[in-house]
Formats: C-alpha cells, sequence, structure tokens
C-alpha cells in the first residue's frame, strides 16, 4: 500500500488531491457523481463578508485548452453560509476548507475570525488572487505592500491552517511566495487564474462582459508548473500546485516540480469524476514505479 | 433525480438539412425518468477548443427503446463535431441536468411556441403534456420552408400553427404575427426559441395574463450549479440557467 498522505502545515491530508475554489460549488453538488470522502481536500466557492451578486452575463467564454471566467466573487456571504451551508458540509470525512475573499484588508480579517470559530473548517484560503473584482481580490495579491498586509492582519487573528492563493499576473511571483513564508502563512497556493481576455467577431463585441476575465484549463499548466517550480525552490513551506490539471500525469508533474499537494479546478466542469479518476491514478503511478511514499517524489526533479 | 456520467451510444444521425440534425442515443444503463425542459451535456472529445461540454435540450425520450433523442443546430465547432457522428459512436452526457416545465391546470388550455432550433424541447412536452390528458395546441415559426424541422412529430400531438418569415409556408412574418394569438384564448404558453421571440411572447402574455414558461440557453460550463457563468437576472438576484432553470416563469425573470 503506497501513502499518499501529506501534511501541510500541521493538518492531514489522507491524500494530496484537493478541489479548487470555485470549480467544486460547496461539495453537495457532486454528490451523485463521486465519494467525495475519498478527497484529501475540498476548498469552498470563494465567500466574503456581504452577498454579493457577481458581474453580468455573460461570464464565460471558450478558449483553446480553456475558458475564461469572470464570476466576480457570486456568493451569499458569511451569515448564510454559517447557517445554512457549513451545517452541510459535516457529513464529509474530508479537510473542508474556506476561501476568504475582501475589498479591504477589514474585510479578511472579520471573515478570519468568523471561520476560525467554526470547528469543522481547519483551514483558509487566503484569496489575495481574484482577477474578477472591482475592489480588493488580486489588487491586494499584486502589490508587495498590501499582500504583506493582509497576511499579516489575517495571521494575527487566525489561529488554524492559512494558505495563501496567490496571483500568477505579477512580475516575480517568487516575491509574493516570501512574503507570504515571512508573514507566517502554513502553505502558498497558486497559481490562481490568469488575465486574459476574447472579443465575439461575429457580434463585435468583448466576450465578457467585463472585458477581461481570468484564464483557466490546460492552457495555462505550463506557466502554472514553471511558478510552482519557482516558489517550491524558494521557500520552505508546503507548496500546493494549481493550473490546468486534468489527469494524474498532470499531477505528477507537480509534484516532481515541488508541489506537495494539488489542486483540480475546471476540470471537474468537464468530468465531475476527474478529482478521484487523477487521485486513482497517482496511487497507480507510485505503484508501478515502485514507491512506497508520495513524499518520495515531491520536488524530485530539484534534487 | 440523480445526476448521472454515462457513454451512451449513436443509433442514428438524421440529417432534417445542411445545418440541423438529430441524434438519437441508446443508453446501456435503464433510462431514468426525464422530465420536459431537461437537458445533457454533451462531452466533446479530440480538440483543444472543443474543451468545454455542450448543453442540448432533450428533444424527445424512448422508454421502450432506451433511447433520446437530441435535435441539433451546428452553430460553431463543438456541434459540427457532432453533426459527424455515426451509428455505433459514443457520447459521453452528463444527464438529467435542470428543471422542468411545470404542468398546467386541469382543463386549461395550452399553447406551445417554438422557433427555429428551439423547438427541440417542445415535442418531448407536447407529448409528455398529451399523456397526462391535455391537448396542446402548437405554434412554430421558421425562416422558410426548408427550415421547418419535425413537422409530421408536431401534427401528432395536436393543432400545429405555422409561421415562416418569407411566407413560403404557413402565415408570413414571425409566430407573434400569427392570428390564433388573438383568436384563440390561452391559460398557459410554453415559449422556447430566440431570445427575441421569447421576449415578444412573454409580452403578449403579461398583457394578456397568461402564464408563461420559457427555456433559457445561456452559455454555461459545468451544468450543474458550480461554475456560476449560466446566470441570469431575475427578481430572485442572479439564478444559474442549469440548475435554477433553464425553465423560468416570465414574472421570475428581469429582461
Amino acid at each position: 500500500m503506497v501513502n499518499v498522505g501529506v501534511s501541510i502545515g500541521g493538518l492531514k491530508f489522507k491524500n494530496p488531491v484537493i478541489t479548487a475554489s470555485g470549480t467544486f460549488g460547496y461539495g453537495s453538488e457532486f454528490d451523485d457523481f463521486i465519494d467525495i470522502s475519498r478527497l484529501g481536500g475540498i476548498i469552498l466557492k470563494g465567500t466574503t463578508i456581504e452577498p454579493r451578486e457577481g458581474n453580468p452575463y455573460p461570464r464565460m467564454a471558450e478558449t483553446p485548452s480553456g475558458m475564461l471566467n469572470t464570476v466576480g466573487l457570486q456568493n451569499k456571504g458569511i451569515d448564510y453560509f454559517e447557517k445554512y451551508i457549513y451545517p452541510k458540509i459535516s457529513g464529509y470525512e474530508t479537510n473542508v476548507i474556506v476561501n476568504i475573499n475582501g475589498s479591504y484588508v477589514e474585510d479578511y480579517i472579520a471573515l478570519a475570525e468568523r471561520v476560525n470559530k467554526l470547528d469543522r473548517i481547519p483551514a483558509i484560503e487566503l484569496n489575495i488572487s481574484c482577477p474578477n473584482v472591482k475592489m480588493g481580490g488580486m489588487a491586494f495579491g499584486t502589490n508587495a505592500d498590501s499582500a504583506r498586509e493582509v497576511i499579516k492582519a489575517v495571521r494575527r487573528v487566525y489561529s488554524k491552517v492559512l494558505i495563501v492563493k496567490l496571483s500568477p499576473n505579477v512580475t516575480n511571483i517568487v516575491d509574493f511566495a516570501r512574503i507570504a513564508e515571512e508573514e507566517g502563512s502554513d502553505s502558498i497556493s497558486l497559481i490562481n487564474t490568469l488575465l486574459g481576455m476574447s472579443v465575439d467577431i461575429k457580434t463585435m463585441k468583448p466576450a465578457l462582459s467585463t472585458i477581461t476575465g481570468g484564464l483557466s484549463g490546460p492552457a495555462v499548466r505550463p506557466v502554472a508548473l514553471r511558478m510552482v517550480w519557482q516558489v517550491a525552490n524558494a521557500v520552505r513551506i508546503p507548496v500546493i500546485g494549481i493550473g490546468g490539471i486534468i489527469s494524474a500525469n498532470d499531477a505528477i508533474e507537480f509534484f516532481l516540480a515541488g508541489a506537495s499537494a494539488i489542486q483540480v479546478g475546471t476540470a471537474s466542469f468537464i468530468d465531475p469524476q476527474i478529482s478521484i479518476k487523477i487521485l486513482d491514478g497517482i496511487l497507480k503511478y507510485l505503484t508501478d514505479k515502485g514507491f512506497s511514499d508520495i513524499k518520495e517524489i515531491i520536488g524530485l526533479i530539484n534534487r | 433525480m440523480a445526476k448521472r456520467v454515462e457513454d451512451f451510444t449513436i443509433k442514428r444521425n438524421r440529417y432534417l438539412n445542411n445545418d440541423l440534425f438529430i441524434l438519437e442515443l441508446a443508453g446501456n444503463k435503464y433510462l431514468p425518468e426525464l422530465k420536459p425542459g431537461q437537458f445533457v451535456q454533451v462531452r466533446i472529445e479530440g480538440s483543444p477548443e472543443t474543451f468545454l461540454r455542450r448543453p442540448i435540450s432533450i428533444h424527445d425520450v424512448d422508454y421502450e427503446n432506451n433511447t433520446i433523442k437530441l435535435l441539433i443546430q451546428i452553430a460553431g465547432k463543438g456541434t459540427e463535431a457532432l453533426s459527424k457522428l455515426k451509428t455505433g459512436d459514443i457520447l459521453n452526457i452528463i444527464y438529467p441536468l435542470g428543471n422542468s416545465f411545470s404542468l398546467p391546470f386541469e382543463q386549461s388550455s395550452v399553447l406551445l411556441v417554438g422557433g427555429g432550433c428551439g423547438v427541440a424541447p417542445l415535442l418531448f412536452l407536447g407529448n409528455y403534456l398529451k399523456s397526462k390528458g391535455h391537448d396542446p395546441e402548437i405554434l412554430l415559426g421558421f425562416r422558410n420552408s426548408g427550415r421547418i424541422v419535425e413537422y409530421d412529430e408536431y401534427i401528432k400531438i395536436g393543432s400545429v400553427y405555422l409561421t415562416t418569415e418569407d411566407g413560403s409556408k404557413g402565415e408570413k412574418g414571425f409566430v407573434t404575427d400569427h392570428p390564433v394569438l388573438k383568436e384563440h384564448h390561452f391559460d398557459h404558453v410554453y415559449c422556447c426559441g430566440p431570445e427575441s421571440m421569447m421576449k415578444a411572447i412573454a409580452d403578449y402574455c403579461l398583457k394578456k395574463g397568461i402564464t408563461c414558461e420559457v427555456s433559457l440557453e445561456n452559455l454555461m460550463a459545468c451544468g450543474f450549479g458550480v461554475c456560476l457563468c449560466c446566470v441570469v437576472n431575475t427578481v430572485k438576484g442572479n439564478l444559474c440557467t442549469c440548475i435554477d432553470g433553464p425553465v423560468f416563469n416570465i414574472k421570475e425573470l428581469k429582461w
């Protein structure tokens, strides 16, 4: 039996397959398709203090090997989450992680304090990288000073496992990874979507209501992999790789480059069972190659 | 109804004209009960440009033969790839997705209104209503006589009224120009077609106080309420076309 358990900031994950925020709803949307308790973790839809309606339609455009989205953090806010969603997730035997967002540092602090009190939530993913909101989001994650400020502020009030989700839309992502590490984050997840756009030549208008949006899917994978490799070599805290993973082979590339865990995102839209298939594929790969523990291959190309 | 991801086998791909075709798919397992208005998410293999699934409404269901029909118009690379499927090919679908049309009250007079490829869900709906003892009338609009689809199937359900934009068959003009809307009384209208047509029918129904449901066709990535891309603005805020729809009462929509 291969050991695929990993530890992030002292939090045990039964395996390194986690579903990415915004691509897995609140979990229950996948109950018909998979046994969620088999996953290492799930990261819930991005949550804000206040309810948000998100951006106008159209919010999506298909692009070669990927898609652009501009959802704009539509969610019902933390009050609704605590009252109606939190009670429902208790049945999942996996790490349920909340992705938190805000327009101001105070929003992040207030959210982190609220989520800190929820026993069934062992970690938060601090989203300073959403490209589709007018205020906050990526603005925090693309400016070194504001990134430091928000991470420091959240770390002060949040006592459990803190994962900082980085934006790839920066000149040097390593700078931001180092800031996250210096300010006490337990882990770094990357990458969020790459800022992109598309124009509809039939209507002669931008394909998205907000003109630009976030690119995801296999199209971004080589960029994501490069950034994960850079960051894994620059920090001591564990790195969670995200970006266009649609198969076990893709996931293994990220482990070899230094990721301790991976997130499956856009692929779940096309195949809602893909996260479990990726997990099974990782187990098979390790068995076939004669490894007894996934840690043996994490960062192998860097040794 | 639990959603499934399953491989279906193409039994037949029948062309109605240059760009409209009907795929008949056979399930390898027994079909669950499907409802009119529901749709499937079709996987298109083989090209990076057709990365996402395509939502296609259920055109008709045959429980005895365990088949469903999809009426599809070639509109881009995805539907073009689907048009090339042959008997025996495998098609992976996620289904059943979405809500469904609601049943009208007993004894109510019912009209189905469809335009172009939007007539697709109305065959399933018409047959379903008929099986429930209703006697729906059907108003269909097409660009010209060459674009008329499945007339022989709709006429089995009830009276069919036709319009064509060039007058080559039926009344000339749009569905909203057809005299049946003035001459007959309706309690419940079900509509699917181009957005401009649905809005015009919605206006007619609002003025006359007729209950009206429309089926929307927004762009979506997942089809099961996760990506939040297919939203429509409603009196309850942004709702997902894929799980809160595709069928909406026009009183809910902020068009």
